[in-house]
């Protein structure tokens, strides 16, 4: 669809703003695997990785937002030529904040200093975690596609996350109260937990302008919404 | 003690006169196109076209060159009338009046819709003349203090009056091209159309004289319905309220111009808008 121009540079350029999208989304993937891993494993170097690699993203999304303004001076797209292009500013955007909330979940594993114990708790994590890189992947391969409906499938699921995070969140409060000790470890994870469901977010954010991109028009349904977390309580035990 | 109901006599009639507003706004059509069809010789120029244009609204005519939409412009004012063996069919109604009607008299059809050319073509006269020239034939004015007051009104609405007041005795010839347009802008609407055709009217002109007609098209569509063809997409997409786009003759499609530009609902129309026609 981004081929037949009469203008044969215009094709090159769209088609290299795309490759640029789907090469900055592998390393986002990447940067999200690898923190989580690091987390997991307890791997100081693995994080410092990490936290080095995210500069690679966001250099490529200065790259593309500079490859797009310059399009749209140059070409004046239009119609479908337009959404291309605003949707590869937009994703670049998204993709950028996985980035650095990956570097975060790294960071975190530095200022545990790997003293911890891989515990029930991490568990929960790691599970989130799982099923957020499943969305990610999935939306990257519904951008690549082209495909409203996968990425509509994705948008959909979003809740499952949100009570994925909102169940964990109650278990890692209970552990704190249990244990003064375990409110570090429980801390950070918790951050951690929470920068994994707004990945998710920003995922569902890319399956929305999949969505407008293809179709043409925004999403405008309610998505579901289930973190109810500013709005959980646990009472404390006697 | 105030009744404020003293102040609304009647209720109903405040609502009646804020909905005809609004019926204003969303322009009802002021012209009516069925089944046109134009052939040249023979061969057909316009393949049975049908078009609602609303009132004070900007509508442009977009399509690569020979798609028929200057033809169908030149329709609306029966300029098709003069070229030799030229022949339209069809109903075209201007506020439900046929324009073909054979007791219409086409020289009042031209007043109320007027035209503006690609390229200005002000009279070899006066800026003064080239403006008090048509409601001169068509007495519009009562004395002649009546016609400089038309013609001053007129080029105030061009947006010219403060380049030309001091030299209305200048050859109209003698303007740069951008104010040449205003001025034949100015003769048109000196003669208090109603429907404005534009065909092309920036398309000889720089930049900056492109955008004081574009600005003044967007005033002039307060008062008056504007219909115009341009080759610049750009142009129709910043001037128009609805986009119509022809192909081979064909009114592929027309609708609200944001939706044309943004996400047009036929192939051809995507194609000819995002540069994909080989």
């Amino acid at each position: 669809m981004t081929d037949q121009h009469i203008l044969k540079a215009f094709d090159e350029d769209l088609r290299d703003l795309s490759s640029r999208i789907a090469e900055m989304g592998g390393l986002a993937e990447r940067l999200v695997a690898d923190s989580v891993d690091a987390l997991v494993k307890r791997d100081v170097a693995m994080a410092q990785r990490v936290i080095a690699a995210d500069d690679q993203v966001d250099a490529l999304q200065r790259d593309i937002e500079e490859k797009a303004i310059l399009m749209i001076a140059r070409r004046q797209p239009m119609a479908v030529d337009l959404r291309e292009i605003v949707s590869a500013l937009r994703i670049a955007n998204d993709l950028e904040r996985v980035g650095d909330l990956a570097k975060n979940t790294a960071k975190r594993v530095l200022a545990l200093d790997g003293e911890y114990q891989a515990t029930k708790q991490l568990r929960g994590v790691k599970h989130m975690a799982d099923m957020v890189l499943q969305r990610l992947k999935q939306v990257l391969d519904a951008y690549g596609a082209r495909d409203s409906e996968r990425a509509l499938d994705v948008w959909r699921r979003d809740g499952e996350v949100d009570a994925m995070y909102t169940s964990l969140f109650r278990e890692l409060l209970t552990y704190m109260m249990e244990d003064p000790r375990h409110i570090t470890l429980c801390i950070h994870l918790l951050f951690a937990a929470k920068n994994i469901e707004r990945i998710g977010d920003h995922a569902t954010n890319i399956a929305e302008t999949i969505y407008y991109l293809v179709i043409g028009e925004p999403l405008t349904e309610e998505r579901p919404k289930l973190d109810t977390t500013s709005i959980a309580k646990v009472s404390l035990p006697r | 003690m105030l009744d404020p109901s003293k102040f609304l006599a009647d209720p109903s009639a405040v609502n009646v006169a804020a909905a005809a507003q609004s019926e204003v706004a969303l322009g009802d059509p002021k012209v009516i196109a069925r089944d046109v069809n134009v052939w040249y010789g023979d061969k057909q120029g316009l393949k049975s076209v049908s078009i609602d244009i609303r009132s004070r609204s900007v509508t442009a005519f977009i399509g690569p060159s020979g798609c028929g939409k200057s033809t169908f412009l030149r329709c609306f004012n029966r300029m098709n009338d003069t070229i030799e063996g030229a022949r339209v069919d069809g109903t075209i109604l201007l506020d439900g009046r046929s324009i073909y009607d054979p007791d219409l008299d086409v020289v009042e059809l031209r007043a109320r819709v007027g035209m503006v050319f690609q390229k200005p073509n002000p009279f070899p006269k006066s800026i003064y003349e080239n403006i008090a020239y048509g409601p001169r034939i068509h007495g519009l004015a009562r004395n002649k203090s009546d016609l400089a007051q038309i013609v001053e009104t007129s080029l105030q609405k061009a947006g010219l009056w403060d380049e030309v007041k001091d030299r209305l005795n200048d050859p109209g010839t003698g303007l740069s091209g951008g104010q040449q347009q205003r001025l034949c802008i100015a003769r048109a609407i000196a003669v208090s159309p109603e429907v404005i055709l534009m065909d092309e009217p920036c398309s000889a002109l720089d930049p900056i004289a492109t955008a004081r007609i574009e600005e003044l098209i967007d005033e002039l569509r307060a008062n008056y319905t504007i219909i115009i063809v341009t080759h610049s997409m750009q142009q129709a997409a910043r001037v128009s309220q609805r986009t119509a786009f022809f192909h081979l003759g064909v009114l592929v499609e027309e609708g609200p111009t944001e939706t044309i530009f943004t996400n047009p609902s036929d192939k051809r129309t995507l194609d000819y808008i995002t540069g994909r026609f080989g």
